[in-house]
């Protein structure tokens, strides 16, 4: 593209362009109007100087004939005050006068008539403007009277140079000006242009210019702003979760290649292949369950609503999963009380919800134990109740708890307490429920149950007290 | 069974193939949508195994086309897409089951089997029996050698859903799936539990065990001398 293809595409061009062309068109118009006015005025004030000659001079002719009248005509002639005069007789040759060549004129019909003349006393041939009235006398005669058009022609003139005058200070101040409100526009929008291109090329920290005015452009500034900064914090998430699978899968993934490889190297029989084989199908049904885990963090993260929610009992929900979860928790030497003290609705997804919990449960049937081995331990307790419009279900267990630091850095991804690596796990079960309950706008939190965990699942209820939402 | 298997993809076609033939079923195999409408059409088929991304014409749309044409041929769906929406999606239109990639081979056999017998089993039948074990649907109530077993509402459940598939392997997702209606990971072995608890109930006293382990599968009930 040449340059001035491009300065053509640019929006101050275009606006200077509009500009002008908007101010030459006010400027002509208005210019045009006092023109014409004008001309309006001084044409009226001419046929008027002409009709008070013709009064006079027909005056001389009701006086004294045209013979009279040819005598004052030859007088006014010699005084040569810009009047125009014809006077001839039916051939067409002039009886008085100030003007040569009449032949043409004599040829018009009687009335109004602009033309152009030579004056006779100038001796030269120069032509002059005239507007006159012929009228025709009796006896065929001619009477021509008029006046120059110099006045007009020197306001035409005036005229024509103040509209190129005005034009070109139009086009000039118009022009500057023009060219200065779009810079002021388009500078910021420019630099926004200028910074954007280079968060693109890689400078992902650096930010908009916001110049602190206010206005439209600040606002813009200011959104897409955050705009990028929640990007950025997207990024960063989608890092670290990268990171962490690549950092959580590569042992069971090590582990499964040299527990097959030991298997090539050492095993002889059948029976300590299939052994082998077993333990490495076990290894990646694991693998898959961190794998799907994470990939359910990530869609209810994104904002991917599973199907369509409904309306979920929550009571059938808890006791539905608790019963499941009764004899595995009794296996572990524990056992677990239900209590149900509400009959919430939420409005969520049923396999969530029951996935959820099931997560909930399994941490405590897994991590709920006393230290004190000796007595039966305190039963598990399964709480469903209602506070403050919304559900909330307690899971408190008897075990060595979490300290209150870590509290919230359990519900991160693949975070595994040290006293916890011992079971069987993979450190996603509360980053589970967290985003489950983030999904159901409502939260996860860890208390103390002194001693102990209670980890309560808040859920908002769908409706509240016969009012639905 | 006569089984139908559309799956673009070769070699989990032949790796599925292979399986279902060791396991003595006869396999047609399509490679594309439009392909598998036309056979599952024009020929009758006990199961049809279901790739849910295919080419020509998806999946999902194979399925409502057999159905539209008022077939009432049993359909495993699979697909690469686990989350509760695609398998509601997936029965949604017409499948009768929903299974995810990658899957255990155990799980399909055991699936494609239970959707093959079900159309085969009558539905009326009221009484299970299993050696000299008897499940009651109407009176709700399994007695063994004439004595009375005392079952939770759950593991009536439970045997239930074992006798009318005896016989045949079920995993622990599909008694998940089919005896609590959850459809979630259990994370824990939760079911070995409950199997353990119905066992010591129907087998315990008895020399003869009914309630197999079937390693690296899941459970069947069946007449041990068989």
């Amino acid at each position: 593209m040449t340059g001035f293809a491009k300065l053509i595409r640019t929006t101050a061009f275009r606006l200077v362009v509009t500009y002008l062309l908007v101010f030459v068109l006010f400027a002509a118009a208005l210019l045009g109007y006092i023109a014409w006015n004008t001309r309006r005025v001084l044409e009226a004030q001419l046929n008027e100087t002409i009709e008070t000659e013709i009064n006079s001079l027909a005056e001389q002719y009701r006086l004294g004939g045209p013979r009279r009248l040819a005598a004052s005509i030859e007088r006014r002639s010699r005084e040569a005050r810009g009047f125009f005069y014809l006077f001839a007789d039916a051939r067409g040759e002039q009886i008085a006068g100030n003007a040569v060549n009449i032949g043409a004129v004599l040829q018009r019909q009687p009335g109004w008539h602009e033309l152009s003349y030579t004056r006779a006393e100038d001796g030269a041939s120069e032509q002059t403007f005239a507007r006159v009235r012929l009228f025709r006398l009796p006896n065929n005669l001619t009477l021509v009277v008029g006046h120059d058009l110099d006045d007009r022609q020197r306001m035409r003139l005036v005229i024509r140079q103040s509209m190129a005058m005005s034009l070109a200070l139009v086009f000039v101040l118009g022009g500057i000006g023009a060219w200065v409100v779009s810079r002021r526009v388009l500078r910021p929008i420019d630099s926004m242009t200028e910074a954007a291109s280079r968060i693109m090329a890689g400078n992902l920290a650096e930010r908009l210019p916001v110049r602190g005015v206010g206005d439209e452009l600040d606002r813009l500034a200011e959104h897409l702003n955050l705009m990028l900064n929640r990007i950025n914090e997207l990024m960063a998430g989608l890092r670290d979760v990268s990171n962490n699978i690549a950092h959580d899968l590569r042992t069971p993934l090590t582990r499964l290649r040299a527990g097959a490889e030991e298997a090539l190297r050492t095993a002889s029989t059948p029976e300590e292949l299939k052994a082998a084989l077993d333990r490495t199908i076990e290894e990646s049904d694991g693998l898959m369950r961190i794998f799907n885990a994470l990939l359910m963090i990530a869609r209810v993260e994104a904002g991917a609503v599973p199907g369509a929610l409904a309306d979920v009992e929550l009571a059938g929900v808890v006791s539905d999963v608790a019963e499941l979860y009764e004899p595995a928790a009794e296996e572990a030497g524990l056992d677990l009380a239900l209590s149900i003290e509400a009959t919430p609705v939420v409005r969520g997804n049923r396999e969530l919800l029951g996935q959820a919990l099931a997560n909930l449960i399994d941490n405590a049937v897994k991590y709920g134990r006393p230290a004190d081995q000796g007595t039966k331990p305190p039963p598990l307790r399964l709480a469903l109740s209602t506070h403050d419009g919304m559900a909330e279900i307690a899971m408190s267990d008897h075990g060595p708890g979490i300290p209150p630091e870590a509290r919230e850095k359990v519900l991160d991804r693949f975070v595994r307490l040290e006293k916890s690596r011992a079971q069987p796990g993979y450190g996603l079960g509360l980053s589970v429920v967290a985003a489950i309950a983030r999904l159901h706008g409502g939260s996860i939190r860890i208390e103390d149950n002194s001693p102990g965990t209670k980890a309560i699942l808040s859920l908002p209820l769908a409706r509240v007290e016969g009012v639905t939402r | 069974m006569k089984i139908l298997v559309v799956e673009d993809d070769a070699e989990a076609a032949s790796y599925l193939i292979k399986g279902l033939r060791e396991s003595g079923h006869g396999v047609d195999h399509a490679v594309d949508g439009e392909t598998g409408l036309e056979m599952a059409l024009s020929a009758t088929y006990d199961v049809a195994v279901i790739d849910r991304m295919l080419p020509r014409r998806d999946g999902l749309s194979l399925i409502s086309s057999v159905r539209a044409e008022g077939r009432d041929l049993p359909i495993l769906v699979l697909s690469a897409l686990g989350q509760v929406d695609d398998r509601v999606m997936g029965l949604r239109a017409g499948g009768d089951d929903y299974l995810t990639k990658p899957y255990a081979f155990t799980e399909l056999l055991a699936r494609v089997e239970a959707l093959g017998r079900r159309r085969a089993a009558s539905p009326a039948q009221t009484i299970y029996r299993v050696g000299d074990l008897e499940l009651d649907r109407l009176a709700h109530s399994a007695r063994r050698g004439g004595i009375a077993i005392d079952l939770q509402p759950r593991e009536f459940r439970l045997l239930e859903y074992l006798m009318r598939h005896a016989g045949q392997v079920v995993t622990r997702t599909m008694l998940l799936e089919h005896v609590w209606d959850y459809h979630f990971d259990p994370q824990t072995n939760v079911i070995d539990v409950h199997i353990s608890r119905l066992r010591a109930k129907i087998d315990k006293n008895f020399d003869r065990p009914l309630l197999h382990t079937v390693r690296g599968a899941g459970y069947m009930i069946r007449d041990g001398l068989r």
